[in-house]
């Protein structure tokens, strides 16, 4: 699984990648593998289709957009077997 | 819970004034009349008056907002003509939830969904210029007729402005990049499926959020407010800034773009300064200039505006926001 944290760097991004590295360390439990990267380049991220940040790709679907969410919201997202786009 | 809430909310501000009222004089024994106890009083007065006010505003208008989204506001905008689509822009700009920290990959969204640059502008301008938080405090402090010539002329501005921009045909102004990014991912729309008690929670905790975040610009501008209240001589500012002095609203929009505050901190200056007669066109002018451009947006918004665009941007706001005080300078003495 890849995640990748879309923002610019704002305050509200690394409170977006905190709650992610949150909700992984909850899930390593039960042995879920996935590597977190960060993308900073507004043509990239523009390029999701995302127009406010921080936003939230899991497997290259936008799962999430302009809110941070709490670590329990992001567990959901990752736990849903195939990506939803609500939450 | 939000019953209670609002219970709570309705007292507060009920007994804020006595409370204070009573804890000073009555229970410190301090001398009302005396210039430190009434600008103590003024700080402490504001301060929950300020906090309760925004607290509320806040948690309304995000609840409102929940309901909206730049993507909705995009789709909207898409294949509109300039001139409708710049006032369709300026108006959407002030109720769509945005954050001018999204300012560049919104810019980006809009150019590639083929909104034109200018109306797109307009709507960046409106967004900040015309600020919930500030038309709420408008009205509790000035009352209804100010804070709705408020909301116009930002309206008037943003359209202006944009049109304006547009018209300069500025589209080799904007970085290349811009046209060429393609859109491949879902656009994800935020404002659908949420229940209204999620709505609740993240009014909640934008509430929770925004008060953090600005406390200490808060504190500055009502400190600053006291001060002005209490100790500023009376002809003070009227001398150097009243309408007397015809570049009065050229210096207060001059001070008011460089400086870096939010319209909840600029608010208390505002009011102490009308205390002491300066014509409320200057006063709106400073307030919207304050609010309407700030150095960390230009900044971000370099990212996608070459220096000549960005120049004018500046420049085109700034000029709508000084003529806007002079109207009013005229239309209300």
């Amino acid at each position: 699984m890849i995640i990748k944290v879309l923002g610019p760097g704002c305050a509200n991004c690394q409170n977006l990648e905190k709650a992610v590295r949150g909700a992984l360390a909850g899930l390593g439990r039960v042995g879920m593998e996935a590597t977190v990267e960060k993308v900073t380049d507004y043509a990239a991220i523009a390029g999701y289709g995302v127009m406010s940040t921080p936003a939230l790709v899991i497997d290259d679907t936008v799962v999430l957009a302009g809110r941070v969410p709490t670590v329990a919201q992001v567990r959901e997202l990752l736990m849903a077997p195939t990506p939803t786009r609500k939450a | 819970m939000l019953l209670l809430a609002g219970v709570v909310w309705v007292l507060a501000y009920a007994v804020n004034g006595r409370v204070w009222d009573a804890v000073l004089t009555g229970a410190l024994g301090l001398d009302g009349e005396d210039r430190v106890t009434e600008s103590v009083r003024f700080f402490l007065y504001d301060t929950v008056k300020i906090a309760l006010l925004l607290a509320g505003i806040i948690f309304l208008v995000t609840f409102g907002r929940s309901y909206l989204s730049v993507e909705r506001t995009r789709a909207l905008l898409g294949g509109r003509r300039e001139g409708v689509g710049n006032v369709l822009a300026a108006g959407l700009g002030v109720v769509t939830p945005f954050c001018s920290c999204s300012a560049v990959p919104a810019f980006i969204g809009f150019v590639s969904a083929g909104v034109p640059i200018g109306v797109t502008l307009s709507f960046l301008i409106a967004s900040p210029l015309v600020n919930e938080v500030a038309i709420g405090l408008l009205v509790s402090m000035f009352g209804v007729r100010i804070a709705l010539l408020y909301v116009a002329a930002g309206l008037v501005v943003a359209v202006v402005a944009g049109w304006t921009l547009g018209r300069l045909g500025v589209q080799r102004w904007v970085e290349p990049f811009v046209f060429e990014t393609r859109l491949h991912g879902e656009v994800i729309d935020q404002s659908l499926g949420l229940t209204a008690q999620q709505r609740v929670q993240i009014a909640a905790e934008e509430v929770r959020t925004i008060l953090r975040k600005i406390w200490p610009y808060l504190l500055v501008g009502i400190a600053l407010g006291a001060l002005i209240h209490g100790w500023a001589p009376q002809d003070l500012f009227t001398r150097y800034a009243g309408a007397g002095n015809p570049f009065a609203v050229l210096v207060a929009v001059g001070i008011g773009v460089p400086l870096y505050s939010n319209a909840a901190g600029i608010m208390p200056l505002v009011q102490a300064l009308h205390e002491k007669g300066l014509p409320m066109g200057t006063l709106l002018a400073f307030l919207m200039s304050v609010v309407a451009l700030s150095l960390p947006e230009l900044i971000l918004l370099r990212r996608v505006l070459k220096p000549p665009l960005l120049g004018a941007f500046v420049a085109v706001t700034a000029a709508g926001i000084v003529a806007v005080g002079y109207l009013f300078n005229a239309v209300l003495s």
